[in-house]
This record gives structure tokens, C-alpha cells and sequence, in this order.
């Protein structure tokens, strides 16, 4: 097996730095690249656009790890980019910091654009030839999800059926907005590199179990794409909800300002009425509201970060009418 | 003038998040002025103020023509403003770019919803904006090209240039935007500076916005006439960049007329002082706008230039 650091873009920064977006690719040896992406071996798995999520750190290195303990099982190329954002990173914000930026709102990128547009557009680049590609995210800082797939509807006839076979509790098909054409996952997709975009887990922490779970759906897609042929976890089945209208959810946001706290778990299952949380001030000992369910369902999003302002989410519930219509 | 609270948040530990509006005149919905929507923009803010000082004198002076209601807001976001931040203070995002809101949404979608219901019948909207990169303009009125925009009323302002501009995805969320989806003649209006006062661009902006109000017979008001606009798109800017990150010094300033081959700036290496790159003007015309922080990273447009030669 071949093992290689390499660097796919890089700017001078003004006092003696240089900005690099690196990657490790690992893959047999004796086999051209050329020839792998030909017959559809090749896997990118990307994280770190948004600095202030970490759940993909740990999915980077334990596939690097896994994959390290039966080299001989990898028949294709693994492109590992655990930090496409490492001003973020580095500073635990979620955009590019110096630049208040959205990494994830300048793809494609331009090359004779600013340095970010340049990075963007050499990210892009480098995405060439990859034959799928998995964009891993960890929520925000605010709000815990369970592990899910995220697809724009105008991608959902090609992804859905692949993201079936990744391991995540949900696959969430919404509606398209202008506004996504500017993501990562966007600009790939519209050129045809099939890119999934996994939600899990919360902003500035690692939940292991999360990402050991992705990383079993990781080789089961490898496997699947004649990438690995070493053993592969059994993938569970998704809960599948198409909501291109926007009617599947619940949306829980916060009538006034205030400390929420939670007291029910995301994964849970809830019915109609059912206390979750509640909005309190600690200054005048007041409870301002209780936050109830307002129908029954799947809690797959809960709020983390206790400070809540009139609106902030708290939490989101797919309706049982959306969980009974996929048999589950 | 009658002072007024148009959306309102209470807060936990902060004082109640408040927009207030200025009216002058009454009847119709004549024009809506914005201010700040984001923490740096103090110049829109004094804009603004100098704007309502102004409109305060005309209405005692009965200048207001009959009919034509005037609304001033100098600023839509002064948590972020009171704490020095540029976005929403709890989750970094945009008001302008929560457009046009929803009143059931997250915190910024609500704000911009609950002043977007106020400001949406407006016959004609003006934004005092400001740029995302930091640096200096000269005096210009922005349009996006929706389809429903009026480059002739944008020439009224009488600032030297009308600048159109093709709206990108992120834009069709901004406050200009969605005013001309609604119907409203939207203008945004570009003058010096943001996070520094520049009182005489101010003034200027504050005369240019007079101008354009007499000329559309909502008040009656002798004054500056202005420049003629010249209309540019802005895709016709020539973007001078930085081959190398340094010290950015700066030789030309925004609005000044610069011959090809001229040295705009140099990037000087900061630790040795060497002169990294001479930045030169690739054409003869026009500063637009200049970069204006002591350091400049590679690659940053640290100057947009307007052709000589596309002069009208
Ligand atoms: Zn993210």
C-alpha cells in the first residue's frame, strides 16, 4: 500500500506562513491513479469546512487506522482531507476567521479570485476523478444531531440509493435553495462527482460511537465501490424522509430569551405534549416556557448550547406521519 | 418627526433589542432609508443621522411635500453594533442576508422578517451599505440587475457612479434584492468608508439622497445638484491584485485618476522591509476602490479600477 501526505493548495500568508490544504491518500501500490478512477475507485472523505466541527477528526483517522491494520484489502484510492479549513480549526470558529467568511458559501471557488475563492477552486480541482465523495459535518455548536445524510432534491434520484448503504439513522431529501449553490457538496454534485453530506454529532466535541459508525457505512460504500474487499460491517437501514415540501419536520424555536434546558435526548421518540425542554430565567427565577412536542415523532435534533434567544432552535421532531410511511 | 419602535426582542440579560424608525411626512409609503445592518457600519449609522437632522429642518420648514411619508432607520442591528461584532452576536450570522425573513424562523430570520413587513410597500428603498472587504470607495449607487431595476432614478442621486451589479446565489437573500422582488426602486449607496465616520462622504451621501427625494417631488429642496452618473457594470471593474502577502503601502487612494503603468501600492516584506511587489495600474482610469489595511494577503483585489476608455 502506497501512504502519502500531500498538499493540494497553498498560499503565502503576509509574516513568514504558509497556508496548506493537505491530504493523505492511501492506495495500492503498482496501480495507476488514472486507472482506478477509470474503473470508479476512488473515495474522498472531506471535513473541516467548518472549523468549529470536529466529529469528522475522528472518522479521518480511524479509517486511516482501519485501513492501516489490512492494507492488502485496499483496491482502490482513499483520499483522506480531515481540514479543508484550518484557520477555523485552529481558532474553533466555523468560518474562516480574518475574513468572517462561510467557507462553505464560496465553491466553486475561482482561481484568479482571492485567496479563499483560489483555495475553493484548487479544493475543487483536486476533487477530480474522485468517484464519490463524503463532506462530513458536526451540526454547530448549538444543536446535536443524529448521524444523517443530507440531500438537495435535485440530486436525490443518484444519492439517496448510495447513502442507503453509509450507516446513518436518516437521510433528509430537502428542497433546494438558491442560496446552497454555493456549497461544497453543490458544486460537486453539479459536476457530476456524487458527494453525500453527512450531519452528525455537535459542534466542538467528538461522540466516538458516531464516528465509529460512519466509519463502519465508509467501508461498507468501499466495498460496495470494489475498494475494499476486507470485511465489512453490517449497515443498518435509514429513516428516509423526502421533504422537498418542508412538511416532514417539526421545528421547535424558542418563544422568548432565555436558559434551555433539555430533557429528552436526540433519537427519542416523542408524543404530542410531551415535555422536552424548557426556557427559564435564572435572574428572576421564572419558568418562561415549557417546550413541548407538538405531535408525536422522531427527535433527531436537540439543542446542546443552553442560551436561547427569541427563535433559536431547540430542537426538531420528523412527524410520525413521515416515519410510518417508511414502515418504521 | 415621530419616533417609533418598529420590532422589538427581549432579552435575557441584554436590554431589549430594538429598531426604531424615524417618520417624516405621512400618507403615502414614499421612501424607506436603512442604515446599519451590521456592527461595523458606523458611517451608515452617521449617515443617517446627518439624513434625519436634515429632514428635521424641512419638515418644520413645511418642505415635505403633502402626502409623501418619510422613513428613516438608522439601524437594524445595534446588539452587534454595541458589542463590536460584524454579525449577530450569538451565531455569527447576517441580517442581510436573512431576506425576506420569516417571522417563524431563527433569531436573524425573525428580525429581518419583522423589518421587512415594515419596509416592503415602499415606493422607492435606499441602503446605506457596505462591502465585504475592507477598503475605501468612491462615492457610488449600487443596482442589482433583477430584471425590475431603474437605472435612470438611480442616476438622480447625482453620485458620480451608478455601478450594476448581476446578483450571485448568496445575493438574492440581501435587502436590496428582495425590495425589487417586491416592487420597491431599490438603491443601495455606497460612500467612503464603514467602520471609520468620514464626514464629508457623509455628507455627501446625505445631499445625494436630498436630491434624489426633490427629484421625485417629495421634498422641496434646493441644493446640490451633483455629478452626471456615469453607469459602469460591475463586472467591468479591473481587479488589481496582490502577487504576495506584506505590508500593504499605499501610494493611490479611491477616486483618484491613475495612468497605466503608475504605482498604486507596494507589498513590503514585513519583517525585512524589501519591497515584495510593486503594484502597478494595468490601465488608465478610474480608483474605485482601494484596499485600506496595513497588511494585504496574496492575491486580494486591493484595487478595482474603472476603464478611461469605457467613459461614455
Ligand atoms: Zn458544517
Amino acid at each position: 500500500m502506497d501512504s502519502q501526505v500531500m498538499t493540494i493548495a497553498q498560499v503565502q500568508l503576509p509574516v513568514d506562513e504558509v497556508l496548506k490544504i493537505q491530504k493523505h491518500r492511501l492506495m495500492p501500490s503498482g496501480v495507476s491513479v488514472d486507472e482506478l478512477e477509470k474503473s470508479g475507485k476512488r473515495i474522498s472523505v472531506v471535513t473541516g469546512i467548518h472549523g468549529d466541527e470536529l466529529e469528522g477528526q475522528y472518522v479521518c483517522y480511524e479509517l486511516s487506522r482501519r485501513i492501516g491494520e489490512h492494507p492488502e484489502a485496499l483496491c482502490g484510492i482513499v483520499d483522506i482531507y480531515p481540514a479543508m479549513n484550518p484557520f477555523g480549526i485552529d481558532n474553533i470558529t466555523r468560518g474562516i476567521p480574518a475574513f468572517d467568511l462561510d467557507m462553505n458559501r464560496i465553491f466553486p471557488g475561482n482561481h484568479h479570485g482571492d485567496m479563499n475563492e483560489h483555495i475553493a477552486a484548487e479544493i475543487i480541482k483536486d476533487m477530480e476523478g474522485t468517484n464519490l465523495c463524503l463532506d462530513i459535518h458536526a451540526s454547530n455548536i448549538f444543536l446535536t444531531e443524529v448521524p444523517q445524510i443530507r440531500i438537495n432534491e435535485l440530486h436525490k434520484d443518484i444519492l439517496v440509493p448510495i447513502a442507503m448503504k453509509s450507516n446513518v439513522d436518516l437521510i433528509w431529501v430537502h428542497g433546494a435553495s438558491t442560496v446552497l449553490e454555493s456549497t461544497f457538496a453543490y458544486s460537486l454534485n453539479n459536476r457530476g462527482i456524487h458527494t453525500l453530506v453527512v450531519e452528525m454529532g455537535v459542534g466542538m466535541r467528538i461522540t466516538e460511537d458516531y464516528g465509529n459508525q460512519l466509519v463502519d457505512g465508509i467501508f461498507a460504500l468501499m466495498a460496495d465501490m470494489g475498494i475494499w474487499k476486507g470485511d465489512v460491517p453490517k449497515v443498518r437501514m435509514p429513516v428516509v424522509s423526502n421533504d422537498e415540501t418542508g412538511n416532514d419536520v417539526y421545528y421547535l424555536n424558542a418563544p422568548f430569551s432565555g436558559i434551555f434546558f433539555k430533557e429528552r435526548s436526540h433519537g427519542s421518540m416523542v408524543q404530542a405534549g410531551e415535555r422536552i425542554g424548557c426556557v427559564v430565567n435564572p435572574l428572576t427565577g421564572e419558568l418562561l416556557s415549557e417546550i413541548t412536542a407538538p405531535g408525536d415523532g422522531w427527535l433527531f435534533t436537540i439543542r446542546e448550547y443552553p442560551v436561547v434567544e427569541e427563535g433559536s432552535l431547540m430542537g426538531r421532531i420528523l412527524k410520525k406521519s413521515a416515519l410510518e410511511g417508511m414502515g418504521h | 418627526m415621530k419616533e417609533e419602535i418598529l420590532y422589538e426582542i427581549k432579552g435575557l440579560y441584554r436590554d431589549d433589542f430594538r429598531v426604531k424608525g424615524y417618520r417624516f411626512g405621512g400618507g403615502e409609503n414614499s421612501v424607506c432609508i436603512m442604515g446599519s445592518m451590521r456592527g461595523n457600519e458606523f458611517q451608515q449609522i452617521y449617515v443617517c443621522s446627518q439624513l434625519i437632522q436634515k429632514l428635521k429642518q424641512l419638515e418644520e420648514k413645511g418642505k415635505i411635500v403633502d402626502g409623501e411619508g418619510i422613513l428613516v432607520i438608522p439601524c437594524g442591528n445595534p446588539y452587534s453594533v454595541n458589542v463590536k461584532k460584524r454579525f449577530w452576536t450569538i451565531d455569527n450570522t447576517d441580517i442581510n442576508r436573512m431576506y425576506p425573513g420569516y417571522s417563524l424562523g431563527e433569531t436573524t430570520q425573525r428580525i429581518a422578517a419583522g423589518i421587512f413587513e415594515q419596509i416592503k410597500d415602499y415606493r422607492y428603498g435606499i441602503q446605506f451599505a457596505s462591502f465585504y472587504m475592507p477598503g475605501n470607495f468612491v462615492p457610488q449607487v449600487r443596482v442589482m440587475k433583477t430584471g425590475m431595476e431603474n437605472i435612470e432614478l438611480a442616476k438622480q442621486f447625482g453620485l458620480p457612479y451608478v455601478v450594476l451589479h448581476h446578483p450571485r446565489p448568496f445575493d438574492t437573500t440581501t435587502l436590496n434584492y428582495n425590495w425589487q422582488i417586491w416592487e420597491t426602486d431599490a438603491f443601495s449607496i455606497y460612500t467612503t468608508s464603514t467602520s471609520a465616520v468620514d464626514k464629508e462622504s457623509a455628507k455627501q451621501a446625505v445631499d445625494a439622497v436630498l436630491n434624489f427625494l426633490s427629484k421625485q417631488g417629495i421634498i422641496q429642496h434646493r441644493g446640490y445638484e451633483g455629478f452626471i452618473s456615469r453607469v459602469v457594470e460591475s463586472h467591468d471593474f479591473v481587479n488589481v491584485r496582490t502577487a504576495f502577502a506584506g505590508f500593504f503601502e499605499k501610494i493611490a487612494e479611491a477616486g483618484e485618476r491613475v495612468d497605466k503603468g503608475q504605482i498604486l501600492a507596494k507589498i513590503v516584506d514585513p519583517y525585512t522591509g524589501d519591497v515584495r511587489q510593486e503594484i502597478v495600474s494595468p490601465i488608465e482610469g478610474i480608483i474605485a476602490f482601494a484596499h485600506n489595511e496595513s497588511m494585504a494577503y496574496q492575491n486580494t483585489a486591493v484595487y478595482k479600477l474603472i476603464a478611461e476608455e469605457n467613459e461614455a
